[in-house]
């Protein structure tokens, strides 16, 4: 239970960063950050305490096995993260050549 | 098999423009509109010959707790005919519009790229795939806001993705927790299990879905990004994400989810009511403040999107019928007004109404559009605008909701403010526009295309006549409102 409640945490750190940095990069990691912790909840809903990796072979008799399907499913979401990462930090370098800055409450043109 | 289709031939159109095309972008256009065509071709016919049937397609030939499968009935098909249609008008908009903007073919891939993301998005019927479709479509949404490569486009861009992916990681855990419980990521199966569960574990997950889908679908206190990302993209984009993407990304999901999974509990409609009539009032007060063109229709997407939510969070025949077709006439009348400041900034160089005037002479079929999209929008009577405000009020008032009905009145007569304020200011100002004050003049293909969502504008209204109703949008109606349905249709399709 503790641990669900530390990747809990983790999420909330990340929902904090989003909301109180100033510094472009820094809401970029804190996304990263949120992106985990939201891998991590699939990684821990699989696991099982002494199970093994669900590749069977002969001669050798398996208890108990770790779900492997959210393994595949967070190969997924961490492939779809690097793409937005990158997509972020894109755009953060032209926002950069633009405005001279990273801070977030310096670049508002946008209003109303 | 047509269902996988409706994914294939965009992704592989988007593949082919990057090979095939080099400097100029006519092979790009050629290939795009043949694409969108196909699948607009596919939709009307899967509408028209099997409506009544839902088919369920395996990926692979697995069987079906174990397979990602694609599912087509009756709701899947209207959304896909009013994705392909829209999008199909704004890629013709988009020929000259963006060529003079930058030409590019990489404008016609990253469209081709969203277009596949929102059909996956409603053909799918596995949680983890709507996932991927739906960062699929997000991805290139960013990258076609920005398309334009101004300051302003670039901030509007990153505060978008922030939001995104803010909202996508609420919706991986979502999916996490349902996956936890249920062990199964099909949607019928998942309602299936979650019939036999305490109903608190619904509210639980369905908080997590609601902020997620929410943010994608702008409900007022998850609103913030809209107005600048809509405003900032070039016209037929704008066209795009405030006609179709919010719709499907949000409604829709948010609808299939809420219906067909979670089975419709009462706690869901009424929060569909509340943050639908905050929408509608908080917006259209938002928007009557509003000078740039585009930035008051971006306020008054969120006003609209409203009104679709109250009228699946009432529940009954009338107000899903009401939010149906409200969702189909605002994303024809929102595009075509779009298009519309997307013309009158080509042809001006400005989206601020203070510098703009009587156009009636300079762009005769822009601003005639223009006042058939806006009586539209504010619901005078032979257009589309009209009935599906009508049926949902009705629907409230027969509900016994008379305060919310009370606020919906009022936010229709706000929209019909801010709606006069465009026309007044925009369209038929005091300062007189000649005919040499243009400067780029509008091409065949942008009269064309706001020209035919006017006419649609219109035509729609036909859909509602007894007789063809029954035939045309009952079986989208019975869809929702027969919430188990969806779970036996689809097992029994296995």
């Amino acid at each position: 239970m503790t641990v669900y409640v530390l990747c809990f945490a983790l999420f909330l750190v990340g929902v904090y960063g989003v909301l109180t940095k100033r510094d472009l990069i820094k809401i970029i990691l804190s996304t990263g950050i949120m992106g985990y912790s939201a891998n991590l909840f699939l990684i821990l809903f699989a696991y099982k305490k002494g199970a093994v990796y669900p590749i069977l072979s002969k001669g050798e008799e398996i208890k108990a096995m770790v779900d492997p399907l959210p393994q595949a499913l967070v190969l997924t979401s961490i492939v779809i993260e690097l793409g937005i990462t990158a997509m972020l930090v894109a755009l953060a370098i032209k926002l950069y050549e633009k405005y001279k800055t990273f801070d977030i409450t310096k670049i508002r043109r946008l209003s109303g | 098999m047509i269902l996988p289709f409706f994914v294939i031939i965009p992704l592989l159109a988007a593949f082919l423009i990057t090979l095939i095309s080099g400097k100029k972008d006519n092979w790009a256009i050629i290939l795009s509109i043949l694409a969108e065509l196909s699948v607009l071709v596919l939709a009307v016919f899967c509408y028209f010959f099997k409506l009544d049937d839902v088919f369920v397609y395996s990926m692979s030939g697995w069987k079906i707790p174990y397979t990602i499968c694609l599912v087509q009935d009756a709701l899947s098909c209207f959304m896909l005919i009013v994705v392909s249609t829209i999008a199909l008008v704004s890629l013709i908009f988009s020929v000259t519009y963006i060529r003079h903007l930058v030409t590019s073919w990489r404008y016609y891939a990253l469209f081709m790229l969203l277009v596949t993301g929102m059909n996956g998005v409603i053909v799918t019927g596995d949680l983890f795939n709507l996932f991927v479709f739906m960062e699929i479509a997000l991805f290139s949404a960013y990258a076609l806001v920005s398309y334009g490569r101004k300051a302003e486009e670039f901030e509007a861009a990153f505060k978008y993705a922030i939001m995104g992916s803010v909202s996508s990681s609420l919706i991986l855990v979502g999916i996490a927790i349902t996956y936890s419980y249920t062990s199964s990521l099909t949607m019928a199966t998942i309602a299936e299990t979650l019939k036999t569960k305490p109903v608190e574990v619904t509210y639980w997950l369905g908080g997590l879905f609601l902020a997620g889908f929410g943010l994608k679908a702008a409900m007022v206190p998850f609103h913030a990004w809209l107005p600048d990302a809509h405003s900032s993209a070039p016209a037929p984009i704008s066209s795009m994400l405030s006609g179709v993407l919010i719709k499907s990304l949000g409604v829709y999901t948010i609808v299939r989810l809420f219906f067909n999974v979670f089975g419709a509990p009462a706690l869901f409609g009424t929060l569909l009511l509340v943050f639908g009539t905050l929408s509608i009032i908080v917006a259209s007060f938002l928007a009557i403040g509003q000078w740039d063109i585009k930035r008051l229709l971006a306020y008054s997407s969120i006003s609209q999107i409203g009104f679709i939510l109250v009228g699946f969070g009432v529940g009954n025949f009338l107000g899903i019928l009401g939010a149906i077709f409200h969702l189909l006439s605002h994303a024809i009348f929102k595009s075509l007004l779009f298009y519309n400041t997307g013309a009158v900034e080509m042809a001006l160089g400005t989206r601020d109404m203070r510098q703009m005037g009587d156009l009636r002479k300079a762009l005769p079929v822009t601003s005639f559009t223009s006042m058939v999209g806006s009586l539209a929008i504010m619901g005078m009577p032979p257009f589309n605008g009209f009935f599906s405000k009508l049926f949902i009020i009705m629907a409230l008032i027969k509900a016994k909701l008379y305060f919310v009905a009370f606020l919906v009145v009022g936010g229709s007569i706000l929209t019909i403010a801010y709606f006069v304020k465009f026309q007044r200011y925009g369209f038929r100002g005091d300062r007189v526009i000649e005919k040499d004050m243009v400067k780029e003049p509008i091409s065949f293909g942008m009269k064309f295309s706001m020209g035919f969502l006017a006419v649609l504008c219109l035509l729609t209204s036909v859909m509602l006549i007894p007789g063809i109703r029954e035939a045309v949008i009952d079986p989208v109606i019975n869809v929702i409102a027969n919430k188990t349905g969806y779970i036996q249709s689809v097992l029994s399709g296995r």
